[in-house]
């Protein structure tokens, strides 16, 4: 029982940082409109605006593998080794970013502004559709199958085989490409209204700013219904993890249905994530001049995913379904960690309320002068 | 070589070349971010602008390096899935929680405060920022430690136990993480970030005095990365002594490589300077080094800090008896032995599984004390030679020799460099041949931290988890065309962001060559 408390702590952790994550990519939402952004002086607004929180979300990204590595390594070793083109390309989007904004503007860059800032572009685009790729296969499963007793075959001695094409079937299925679609124009969305708070311009740039929100959220919600819908008419795995760690796992219709229903609370999170949501986008759009939207979407995001994560996770649901071999579906259950680790780990993540205090101290702190015009033509420190 | 080994052996290459390029931004991070923080204190003191011109020149560089940290950083924590999956399993219920708590603990105080360093200035209160720049040395060289355990706990794993049931090894005590091995590891490469800034200031700073330019900063620069280089150099060396009698006791055969050692001795000579015998095996009769220059008693010093001490070699190990320091023999499993049961060790897991499988509890308990017995060697399972057991020996001998070599030389060069910022300032500003000394050397201090990763890693082979788990077990199941695939990406990416970086960095030097910084950085 003790072991089934921490394996449902740590994925309700995942989930929250999964939230946090999303949250965050409004960074590469804004990165993904720099190419049609205007004037240098727009641009450059942008990329600082962007550019000053651009660590937060790549660092909740390693956190968030890490966190999955520590709690639940047999997701780790299944996904990042099988469906390994999907990550590497994540990864690569991640690399170019990690310097693009320090080395965009600097003498000496070699490859010119244009180059760097193609890389937070790609970095904006890819990095969104992919990471939604990656968790749309929480729900729609991939071709895998895990057999612990490879170990013992020298010849062949990898516990997780995945199909042939190591992830671009995952990238290439509509399903997913959906969910990844969707979260990239809900960073492109919450891009439009961070940047609506955090940036002091003309009336111009605002509207501007307000348009794209409008049209981005537009898009985004027309997609996330799509998936939602999906996903609510999908038949999942009812999966139950035997003492030996195997699974029984039978086909269930609506499954995903019946686990925001069932489990009201998960239901309840996401009816209000995605009020929220609509809410902030809506006021933002049609108020004259409201600029808080960002908080109500983020939060609203930050709610619909971590219901999205429970959804996957709880109520005997397999949250890495196998469409090769069902027993070898993941859960919660067969792919944690120790109960020794779960609890060691559960003491440091007293952590994580301090660790967010400072961060919301510092964005405070950070944010409470807003980006300006002036301000680019006069400082030193900038992007 | 079959399709499994291919895909070992470019895995391989893909993770040393992430990790040899990390690590040429990660030590100057370390210690960069020391001496920021060093001169924003003294800054804020005395409230000079002289000081906070150094800071902010410093910080601009410590910026630029701290990017393309990030930017590789990430790939290595990822790559324990990508490449290394069955790693990732079999003993992730250890190795995961230093990752996590490393980014959980550390990453966020790096990430939050990096920020406030860089663009503070100006928003925030002076206190702040300067409470921000420690914070940014102090997550920096928290999250040092807590990769640096998990990397020492792959050499020495302790502190876990294994599961039959889920063929993996389960924690059963985290403090044991925090081994002698951790300790002398995370520190040796703590104080080794701070040793290669120093010299990368100093290396800097006499540009500025060939320049002729700025040179009350440059002097500055000099004293302070000085002291705090020569100080990390100085316990770099007392964590080396300290990391060698561990591996002595913990990784005798990395220890024997080396030093390139085949057949041991009490009283030990060690090699100052020599080339290995590259036909010599461990069971022919060619000479060990094709020339050597030997130090009396000189390993068994720093083996066991012992002058008659006794130090195995190779084939001492493989066959299975050493002596300790009394003359006794001690240790005598061969490994032919070792291999054996290590087979034994696989066979016990696999009739438990089957047992499992009939739910015979009797054949299940019998089949587990079976293998108990012989886990210790669970992976030599996987050899069929003892040779493969072997690291590679001249890359371990010499890459050893080349990082004691030049952190020698180095030590000198700080004595050097303090010597004459505080006595012979007009020998730094006008000996045109000490300026380019101080310049040229710069990037051998890369190459001395390297080789000692090289020594590291490379030393410890053919273990990803020293005695259960070898690297050709630890794999992913990837083809082999995909690894070698994105081998050449990461070595294009990277090396285009290194030059770039390298570029950027020198234009910023150069630039601030050319005029006053403290106007420049002006308040």
């Amino acid at each position: 029982m003790a072991l089934e408390y921490f394996q449902n702590y740590w994925w309700c952790l995942i989930s929250v940082l999964g939230g946090i994550l999303v949250f965050l990519l409004f960074v590469q939402g804004g990165q993904s409109m720099l190419l049609g952004a205007g004037s240098k002086i727009r641009k450059e607004l942008i990329v600082n605006s962007m550019g000053r929180k651009w660590e937060l979300t790549f660092t909740t990204l390693v956190v968030f593998g890490g966190a999955f590595f520590a709690s639940f390594p047999l997701f780790y070793s299944t996904s990042f080794g099988g469906a390994y083109w999907l990550w590497i390309l994540i990864l690569f989007s991640f690399i170019v970013q990690a310097v693009s904004y320090e080395y965009r503007g600097k003498a000496g860059n070699i490859y010119g502004t244009k180059t760097y800032d193609t890389f937070l572009f790609i970095n904006g685009c890819v990095g969104c559709i992919l990471l939604g790729v990656a968790v749309s296969m929480f729900f729609f499963g991939a071709h895998f199958e895990v057999v612990r007793g490879n170990l013992l075959d020298s010849h062949s001695p990898v516990i997780s085989k995945w199909n042939d094409s190591h992830g671009f079937e995952a990238i290439f299925n509509w399903k997913n490409l959906v969910l990844g679609v969707a979260v990239l124009f809900l960073a492109r969305m919450q891009a439009s209204l961070y940047m609506m708070n955090n940036i002091d311009s003309d009336e111009e740039f605002f509207n501007s700013l307000k348009n794209k929100a409008l049209i981005n959220g537009g898009i985004f919600v027309i997609f996330f219904l799509w998936f939602l819908t999906m996903l609510c008419t999908t038949t999942g795995y009812d999966a139950t993890t035997n003492a030996d760690l195997t699974v029984t796992a039978t086909e269930e219709p609506y499954k995903y249905f019946h686990n925001f229903t069932h489990l009201w609370w998960t239901g309840m999170t996401l009816v209000i994530g995605v009020v929220l949501v609509l809410f902030g986008l809506i006021k933002s759009v049609f108020s004259q001049h409201f600029t808080k939207g960002i908080w109500f979407t983020g939060v609203g995001t930050f709610l619909a995913v971590v219901a999205l994560f429970w959804a996957a996770g709880y109520g005997n649901t397999a949250f890495y379904p196998s469409l090769t071999s069902p027993a070898s579906s993941l859960t919660i259950r067969n792919a944690s960690s120790s109960e020794f680790t779960l609890k060691a780990m559960s003491y440091v993540s007293i952590v994580i309320p301090f660790v967010l205090g400072y961060i919301a101290y510092v964005w405070w702190s950070m944010d409470r002068k807003k980006i300006t015009p002036e301000e680019m033509e006069t400082t030193a420190h900038k992007y | 070589m079959d399709d499994l080994m291919t895909v070992v052996d470019w895995s391989r290459w893909q993770f040393a070349l992430t990790a040899i390029y990390h690590w040429l931004f990660v030590p100057l991070t370390l210690g960069l971010s020391l001496i920021v923080a060093v001169m924003e204190s003294i800054y804020f003191k005395t409230k000079s602008e002289k000081w906070l011109a150094a800071t902010k020149f410093w910080m601009t560089l410590f910026g630029i390096n701290f990017a393309i940290g990030i930017a590789t950083g990430i790939i290595l924590e990822f790559e324990f899935g990508t490449n290394w999956s069955n790693y990732s399993w079999f003993v992730g219920d250890i190795f995961g929680a230093p990752l996590a708590i490393e980014g959980l603990v550390a990453f966020f105080i790096e990430a939050t405060f990096v920020a406030v360093m860089f663009f503070g200035w100006g928003k925030v209160s002076e206190r702040f920022h300067l409470v921000s720049t420690w914070m940014t040395w102090f997550g920096a060289s928290v999250s040092a430690l807590w990769i640096l355990v998990a990397n020492a706990w792959m050499q020495y794993p302790v502190g876990m136990e294994f599961d039959p049931d889920q063929m993996r090894n389960v924690m059963n005590n985290f403090w044991e993480l925090f081994s002698g091995v951790a300790v002398n590891k995370y520190l040796h490469t703590l104080f080794s970030g701070w040793a290669l800034a120093g010299v990368f200031v100093i290396g800097v700073s006499a540009w500025f005095m060939y320049k002729r330019r700025n040179i009350p900063f440059a002097e500055r620069s000099i004293k302070a990365g000085g002291w705090i280089g020569l100080i990390g150099l100085l316990l770099t060396m007392w964590t080396g002594d300290g990391s060698a009698v561990e591996v002595t006791k913990r990784q005798p055969m990395k220890l024997a490589a080396m030093e390139g050692l085949y057949h041991g001795h009490e009283s030990a000579g060690i090699v100052a300077a020599g080339i290995v015998n590259p036909n010599k095996t461990w069971n022919n009769a060619e000479d060990e080094y094709l020339f050597d220059i030997t130090v009396p008693y000189g390993l068994s010093i720093l083996a066991k800090h012992d002058l008659h001490a006794y130090v195995p070699g190779i084939a001492d190990i493989i066959q299975g008896y050493t002596l300790d320091e009394n003359g006794d023999t001690i240790n005598t499993v061969s490994y032919a032995e070792r291999i054996r049961q290590g087979k034994l060790a696989h066979e016990a897991l696999r009739a438990y599984d089957l047992a499992k499988t009939n739910r015979d509890e009797s054949a299940m308990m019998a089949a587990k004390e079976e293998l108990q017995k012989y886990y210790q060697y669970f992976g030599y399972g996987y050899f069929d030679t003892v040779e493969e057991a072997i690291p590679p020996v001249g890359l371990t001998f010499t890459s050893f020799r080349i990082m004691v070599f030049l952190g020698t030389y180095f030590l000198l060069y700080y004595v050097v460099a303090l010597f004459c910022v505080y006595s012979r300032r007009d020998w730094l500003q006008k000996k045109t041949w000490l300026q380019w000394i101080a310049m040229i050397s710069v990037p051998f201090m890369w190459v001395c931290s390297e080789a000692g990763w090289a020594v590291a890693e490379v030393g410890r082979q053919p273990w990803t988890v020293q005695d259960l788990l070898p690297t050709k077990a630890a794999i992913s199941e990837i083809q082999p065309g995909s690894v070698i695939l994105t081998f050449w990406l990461f070595a294009l990416i990277f090396t285009v962001l290194l030059v770039a970086e390298v570029s950027i960095m020198a234009r910023q030097i150069h630039k601030r060559s050319l005029t006053d910084l403290e106007i420049d950085y002006a308040h």
